[in-house]
């Protein structure tokens, strides 16, 4: 966190479906080896501002810089989207749904975007998806199909995935949310293995307890708006608003459960 | 008069030929009606309005008139403005098209529905629309109708006889052939079904393993 110039920097983002807003006005600057957590109730709009970091879902106002790119610049659509699939190469994503491709194989999966945009031969390609599957702890599976997976073998595959990209950031889009409670570890762990290595990380979530022992800083989104941001021990242990102690108390009790 | 199946085997070569045109129509015209089927998906669902709206009509015309007609059509009827093709290529491309404008509803439907995710995260890794859809959504909406498109070209097969008209000497034509000759139509057409229904069997074993293939990459 040395870095005096933020490496992901939204600036002033808005984002609405005609009167609806979803996104009032958020900045976030995120340094490079920083891991930020987003939190916050359902329609918060965290999933939409995570989504508007690689442009998936436009934002209507604001901007979003990505180093000195600016992500969502303006520009004729022919050269935006030549623009937006260089920049999104630098972003890598994760789905709650993995979003595996069914139709190829694990190795086939992490492959095909490398040889089609990086133009690797398919030796380096393969040599890159078991480095990246070795990573992951899934090198054994690479002639699978996603079929043949468990939910969090299947979220291990698409992490290694998006890494082979070799991006600046990735985003984690409720990546353990789908699954199944004893299959959530293997993917924490693969998490924490990133945070280790200063990936910058972006993670959108409902695990407070992982958010709190893995991130730098913790936002908490509601309705549109940041309401609290700060270091875990302070957003989890002593919050100042009332509405991120009303969501995480009402958290605790329905994970109690 | 009774059934006198001993002239049959004076013509199985005859008949023999025959059915190795009806396998080669059939044949060309699967692949092209394949190929065409997801050409027209990808046209009828993402083209400019100003190719989209002719192709409408083009499919309009090949779902909404008889084969013959299409047939009389593309073999005849062109010669006049100078296209002259020889009656094999002219069945082949009116069987071909016609019937990939029915697998071209299939495939459109099945695009339409393979998830949204799909898209999201080939986008997300930076391949372009035109790569997403041709190496992660089209392959897999193509997986999801090999049956229904299988139920086609069988269909296909049969509907080759049609080709007889122009003159090709296929399966149907080379029994009619033969019976010209002998006046034994009952032997001959029982013999034709025979060999249409083995051809039959044959493509049906050949989708079955195409399915079986597809099955593990679901």
């Amino acid at each position: 966190m040395s870095d005096e110039k933020p490496f992901v920097d939204i600036r002033h983002a808005q984002k609405s479906y005609g009167a609806l807003e979803v996104l009032k006005d958020i900045s976030l600057k995120v340094n490079r080896g920083e891991i930020v957590a987003i939190i916050g109730p359902s329609g918060s709009g965290k999933s939409t501002l995570l989504r508007a970091i690689n442009d998936l879902d436009p934002l209507t106002g604001g901007e979003v810089w990505l180093e000195d790119t600016q992500v969502n610049k303006t520009l004729p659509h022919r050269q935006y989207e030549k623009h937006i699939n260089q920049v999104r190469q630098d972003i890598g994503m994760v789905f709650q749904h993995f979003n595996l491709f069914p139709h190829l194989t694990v190795r086939g999966n992490i492959t095909l975007a490398p040889r089609m945009l990086k133009g690797l031969s398919e030796e380096e390609a393969n040599r890159l998806a078991e480095e990246q599957l070795d990573k992951v702890g899934m090198l054994e599976r690479i002639d699978y199909y996603p079929s043949q997976l468990s939910g969090g073998q299947k979220q291990r595959v698409a992490i290694a995935r998006a890494l082979a990209m070799k991006p600046k950031v990735m985003l984690f889009d409720e990546a353990t949310s789908a699954l199944d409670p004893e299959l959530v570890e293997e993917v924490n762990l693969v998490m924490k293995k990133l945070a280790e290595e200063h990936m910058t990380m972006i993670i959108v979530t409902h695990e407070m307890g992982f958010a709190e022992s893995v991130c730098d800083r913790v936002l908490f989104m509601d309705q549109g708006v940041v309401v609290e941001e700060g270091p875990p021990s302070v957003i989890f242990r002593n919050p100042e608003s009332e509405r991120t102690k009303n969501f995480l108390r009402k958290h605790l009790a329905s994970n109690k459960e | 008069m009774g059934l006198d199946f001993s002239v049959v085997p004076d013509y199985l070569d005859v008949i023999f030929l025959g059915a190795l045109w009806t396998i080669a129509i059939t044949v060309g015209a699967a692949l092209l009606s394949f190929f065409g089927g997801i050409f027209f998906a990808v046209i009828a669902l993402y083209a400019p309005i100003l190719i989209r709206l002719p192709f409408r009509g083009f499919e309009w015309l090949f779902m909404g008139t008889p084969l013959l007609l299409q047939l009389f059509l593309i073999y005849f009827g062109l010669v006049q403005i100078g296209i002259d093709l020889p009656a094999f290529v002219a069945g082949v491309i009116g069987l071909g098209l016609h019937f990939a404008v029915y697998n071209s509803e299939l495939i459109q439907t099945a695009i339409v529905a393979v998830d949204r995710g799909q898209m999201e995260a080939a986008r997300t890794l930076g391949l372009s629309r035109g790569q997403a859809l041709r190496k992660v959504v089209v392959p897999q909406a193509v997986r999801d109708v090999i049956p229904p498109i299988g139920n086609n070209m069988i269909a296909l097969l049969k509907d080759s006889a049609l080709v007889s008209v122009i003159g090709v000497t296929e399966l149907t034509l080379s029994a009619q052939l033969a019976i010209g000759r002998t006046y034994r139509p009952f032997e001959f057409y029982v013999i034709a079904a025979l060999f249409y229904y083995v051809i039959n069997l044959g493509m049906e074993a050949v989708l079955r393993r195409i399915e079986r293939r597809i099955q593990a990459a679901r």
